[in-house]
């Protein structure tokens, strides 16, 4: 699904991550900590294509990175969710829409789609909201706005970064509750944050790996989480 | 691209300087460009007109004592009658060669108290006359004769007209070359300013080729209604215009005539096609630069 191999990246001389292996199996779920600026966000932009790496191999759905052409990573990007800390939206467009967006891109039909579109809106808890204008939401309503919109196109993987990083703690374990759900839908979950109650909370609900980023490297994280 | 994926610029805001900025920039080139064509067919016109019947006739002089004045015109006209690639010769009566020189001498010049030449008419048919000719003809039976083809004042004024066909043709080229600037810099703050639009877009999977619809088709529908109101302020206010009298003549109407009126209905759609390829270009070279 989604394999780094021995990479490493640079940015402006220096090494920001090193030697990361890693495959995200089918279904898994994953948390990966690290104290702010250990490179999280870097590591997800590695997994989702953003970023190429400076050595090593990153695999997307079989296809190497390097080898890999725009277009094809826009293919990529619609089997890859990512929810952002500051979750942008288009503030012209309504919460329905933008969380339609990825179907607008991609071509679907909307009108067909409105049946799943409504379920999710209704699933993410923003029924009322849906015909709001981004702006007027506020941090917990955006955040469950990006996820309804990272999972729209039915993903493989969910990728989260710090997901609950702007919201309190009841709004954080009701996140962490829909993004438990898709992975027992089947869908592979990374959570990058640095908020260890919610990591362990989460391990009471869900069998998840723990990973953090020291020292520019990858490693299992401890017993204690 | 009018009917193709209608959705793809509801992903471009629809509001905001540049939408402005390319609204305003279009009305205003199309409304200059409307009276850079306006000036561009009048000269033309203009130049066709002095060249055609200026061409078309010719000036014979008589300057003769006044005992042998009638005899050498009836001498010219007896010429002129019998010179192949003259239509019609006459002699101006003298109410004619009183108008044309009132303007220097006012109303009541008593012409025929005055030792002035007199004036014939030449009308020139088919390939006109051998002028060459001619004027030894009239050397050597009206010694009083002179031959003025028009040549010499003719192709000055021919020139100078076609010189500002050629300029009102050149400021159309300038005129379009600024609006494609406009327009393209217009895009570009676009872009710039959309940067979180595309970042967005980007994220959740779209192809560039979407994201370059989406701009061009709003920037494109924008440039043609900015020039679509532009080009009708412009024919508005060339309506508007004072008509040409007949004393002004000479340089005559600014503005279309009969079917020319076409012409400013091109105006939009250039504009839209200028918008569609600067636009286009622009948005491909920010997304290639973007990783």
């Amino acid at each position: 699904m989604i394999e780094l191999e021995n990479v490493a990246y640079s940015y402006g001389g220096g090494d920001l991550l090193s030697d990361i292996s890693l495959e995200l199996q089918p279904g898994s779920f994953h948390f990966l900590t690290g104290p702010s600026g250990a490179g999280k966000t870097t590591f997800l932009k590695l997994c989702y294509g953003a970023l190429t790496p400076t050595s090593g191999t990153a695999r997307l759905f079989g296809t190497d990175r390097r080898e890999m052409q725009r277009d094809d990573i826009a293919m990529a990007r619609r089997r890859i969710g990512v929810v952002h800390q500051d979750c942008m939206f288009l503030d012209h467009m309504s919460v329905a829409d933008n969380i339609a967006l990825p179907l607008m891109v991609s071509g679907r039909d909307l009108l067909g789609e409105a049946a799943n579109l409504k379920e999710l809106v209704t699933w993410v808890g923003l029924s009322e909201r849906a015909k709001a204008r981004p702006p007027e939401l506020s941090g917990g309503e955006r955040q469950r706005a990006a996820l309804a919109r990272a999972v729209i196109m039915s993903p493989d993987v969910v990728l989260a970064d710090e997901p609950t990083g702007n919201v309190d703690w009841e709004m954080s374990q009701r996140l962490l509750r829909l993004l438990i759900e898709l992975n027992r839908m089947g869908k592979t979950i990374m959570i990058a944050t640095h908020d260890l109650a919610l990591i362990r909370s989460a391990k009471a609900h869900v069998q998840a790996r723990v990973l953090r980023i020291a020292n520019r490297r990858l490693q299992l994280a401890g017993a204690d989480l | 691209m009018m009917v193709d994926d209608t959705q793809a610029d509801r992903v471009v805001p629809p509001t905001g300087f540049t939408a402005t900025l390319t609204l305003f920039s279009a009305a205003a080139m199309a409304f200059l460009a409307v009276f850079a064509l306006a000036l561009s067919l009048a000269t033309g016109r203009l130049a066709d007109r002095w060249g055609d019947e200026l061409a078309r006739s010719a000036t014979v002089r008589i300057s003769a004592p006044e005992g042998q004045m009638a005899a050498q015109t009836q001498a010219a006209l007896k010429v002129l009658q019998t010179t192949t690639g003259v239509a019609r010769a006459r002699a101006l009566d003298n109410d004619e060669q009183r108008a044309l020189l009132e303007p220097w001498f006012g109303p009541d010049l008593p012409v025929d108290m005055l030792p002035i030449p007199q004036l014939i008419e030449v009308i020139e048919e088919g390939q006109g006359f051998d002028a060459q000719g001619l004027r030894l003809r009239l050397a050597a039976e009206v010694p009083g004769a002179v031959l003025d083809d028009h040549t010499r004042w003719r192709q000055p004024l021919v020139n100078a007209a076609s010189r500002l066909r050629l300029l009102g043709w050149v400021s159309l080229l300038l005129i379009g070359a600024t609006t494609a600037a406009i327009i393209t810099l217009a895009a570009n703050a676009a872009l710039a300013a959309n940067a979180q639009v595309i970042g967005v877009l980007r994220q959740v999977g779209a192809r560039d080729a979407y994201i370059v619809r989406a701009f061009v088709r709003r920037f494109t529908l924008r440039a043609l209604a900015g020039a679509g109101a532009g080009m009708v302020l412009g024919c508005l206010a060339i309506l508007l215009l004072p008509a040409a009298q007949d004393a002004g003549g000479f340089l005559t109407g600014l503005g279309f005539q009969g079917l020319s009126w076409i012409w400013p209905l091109v105006v939009p759609p250039l504009a839209a096609s200028v918008a569609f390829w600067a636009t286009g270009a622009a948005a491909r070279r920010m997304l290639k630069d973007l990783p």
